[in-house]
């Protein structure tokens, strides 16, 4: 099975993150650039999929020069090969535009499976699976806390609200994951090793078709306006327990109207 | 008044939404509110009364097994044709899971600009948007389109305003394409009658220091005493005490109710980022020196052994 796996350099969800002041985009530079870890998931459940049933997985990354260091990261823990979409007029593409971008990308690709991480930790839009499926014509699992693979025939358990739903359909098709679909390998030293030789190839927009008009600040269907950070909580009234903790709480609970 | 489209949300054991009356509400700033209802058969007669108490002026209605039986892509092809066909103010869904993915599909099908996460919307398309876990505040619009957004719950207040919609039902024409992801089963694991995690007014969560999934029995006799519901962290449910559904963090939920009561959990980043815009958070920690103190309105420093069971007996004393 021919296996691409969607992957994001984020900003590290531990550390401080911001916008940029000249043109609210996410502040990569200062930022400790991560892979977002819901795609991790992803590359797991891939590997797994190939050890099972054969094939080729294949990572696909849109991402300014540096996103090379998740690439290799991503690499380390056993993929095939790596596709970096990278092009200077795509810093600041919209939702819509990333979709358009990663469809003709996928295009190129010819993938029978798609899968990615359910959300990204930066943005946490999750969008483009149903994107991505609309623009190809795809089926789209989305949310999955199970994946099972038979032949042609793919079955989630898609996570809910409520429990979950059980969705099937054939390949072609994106799937999105969970953090509970599986437990991520560490990178070995050998994989490592094997990483910095594996091949990735890079394309422009123009390798892609697309014009540079749709893509960036130009082809963006929204706009951030302007952002500033929200003031920090700052802790109030704290009391060690010395045997009426909790009558304590329930009057702190009273007097705000909670009881 | 432009009409105002609000797909409605709604669960089949509690019927419509909280997050549905807070997109009424919302929509009646911007227009007239129609309700679009995209389910199975008879879900719109089955909440008719509770949107016309909210104000819908009209209840759109695409039902059925060729709505309900395929994930997401038949919802948003019939909703893409009524936009086409009113051509609304705006379009409003809930930020939940399957209603971003609908607005998703809806964003590629008109060419539009899509925003999610949105905690307030202004007559002039300005959205309020909290970003990076709740650490700063965006003000954004779509330039391409009609405002195109997905609402947080727990972001306006519900007001009623009686209203008696009349329902249309909307032909529908779902084709192969829409056909490619069929759910063949729904099973429900909530417990109990308790709110749903995003939409509740009090949430009680329970961290590693809840000790075992017997435990968790604590937690949920709390937040049944509030009338809440129950929270845990990644610690928790990684270390199988609670299901993951219910995990509130950065992978998890984000929620911001107006009460948290945070017990047992250390208040790591990962948790932080699902609930410190809620709008009162107690904790209940042994370790004096734990981060979850440091954005507690109120906190004990104590055994929640001891400290939650007093404050269960006080809570039922003062009933």
């Amino acid at each position: 099975m021919n296996i691409v796996v969607l992957v994001k350099q984020v900003p590290d969800s531990g550390a401080d993150r911001n916008l940029r002041s000249d043109d609210n985009t996410v502040d990569r530079g200062s930022a400790n650039n991560v892979i977002n870890e819901m795609d991790e998931y992803a590359i797991e459940e891939a590997l797994k999929i190939k050890e099972a049933h054969g094939g080729e997985v294949t990572v696909l990354t849109m991402g300014p020069d540096r996103a090379t260091e998740s690439i290799r990261k991503a690499l380390s823990m056993g993929p095939d090969k790596a596709v970096h979409v990278v092009d200077d007029a795509l810093h600041g593409s919209c939702a819509v535009a990333t979709s358009k971008v990663l469809a003709a990308a996928l295009g190129t690709l010819n993938a029978d499976l798609v899968i990615c991480g359910a959300e990204s930790t930066d943005g946490r839009v999750q969008v483009l699976p149903h994107m991505i499926a609309e623009r190809l014509g795809v089926a789209a699992l989305t949310g999955a806390r199970k994946l099972t693979v038979d032949g042609g025939t793919l079955t989630v358990e898609r996570q809910t609200e409520e429990g979950y739903e059980v969705v099937t359909a054939s390949t072609p098709a994106v799937v999105s994951v969970w953090d509970t679909i599986n437990e991520p390998r560490y990178p070995s030293f050998k994989g490592i090793m094997a990483a910095k030789k594996k091949p990735v190839q890079t394309l422009s927009l123009g390798d892609l078709g697309v014009a540079p008009a749709e893509v960036g600040f130009d082809g963006a269907t929204s706009t951030v306006l302007e952002h500033s950070k929200r003031p920090p909580r700052s802790g109030g009234a704290k009391v060690t327990d010395e045997g009426d903790g909790g009558v304590k709480l329930v009057e702190f609970l009273a007097t705000e109207k909670f009881v | 008044m432009s009409e105002v489209l609000v797909v409605v949300e709604a669960t089949r054991e509690f019927g419509v939404k909280k997050v549905t009356l807070e997109m009424l509400t919302l929509a009646r700033e911007l227009g007239t509110p129609s309700a679009v209802v995209l389910g199975g058969a008879g879900a719109a007669e089955a909440l008719s009364a509770k949107l016309g108490e909210y104000g819908a002026e009209k209840i759109y209605a695409a039902e059925g097994e060729e709505i309900d039986g395929y994930l997401v892509a038949p919802k948003a092809t019939v909703l893409a044709e009524l936009v086409r066909r009113v051509e609304p103010a705006a379009v409003l869904l809930a930020s939940s899971q399957e209603g971003k993915e609908i607005a998703a599909r809806l964003a590629v099908k008109l060419d539009n600009g899509i925003l999610t996460d949105v905690v307030g919307l202004e007559a002039d398309g300005t959205a309020t948007q909290v970003a990076f876990a709740g650490s700063t505040i965006v003000k954004s619009k779509v330039t391409r389109g009609l405002p195109l957004v997905t609402l947080r719950p727990n972001s306006v207040n519900p007001v009623p305003a009686a209203a008696t919609p009349a329902v249309e039902q909307l032909t529908v024409t779902v084709g192969d394409a829409d056909k490619l992801a069929r759910v063949v089963d729904r099973v429900a694991e909530q417990k109990g009658s308790r709110p749903e995690l995003t939409e509740a007014s009090v949430v009680v969560s329970g961290g590693r220091g809840v000790g075992n999934a017997d435990n968790f029995k604590l937690v949920e006799e709390l937040a049944d005493l509030l009338g809440g519901a129950v929270g845990a962290s990644r610690a928790a449910v990684d270390s199988g005490f609670y299901p993951h559904q219910f995990q509130v963090g950065q992978t998890g939920k984000t929620v911001s109710p107006q009460l948290y009561i945070a017990l047992g959990i250390s208040g790591a980043i990962q948790h932080r980022a699902g609930m410190q815009t809620s709008k009162t958070i107690v904790a209940v920690n042994k370790d004096a020196e734990a981060p979850i103190f440091e954005l507690a309105d109120y906190g004990v420093v104590g055994d929640l052994f001891k400290v939650v069971p007093q404050a269960a007996e006080e809570i039922r004393k003062r009933k």
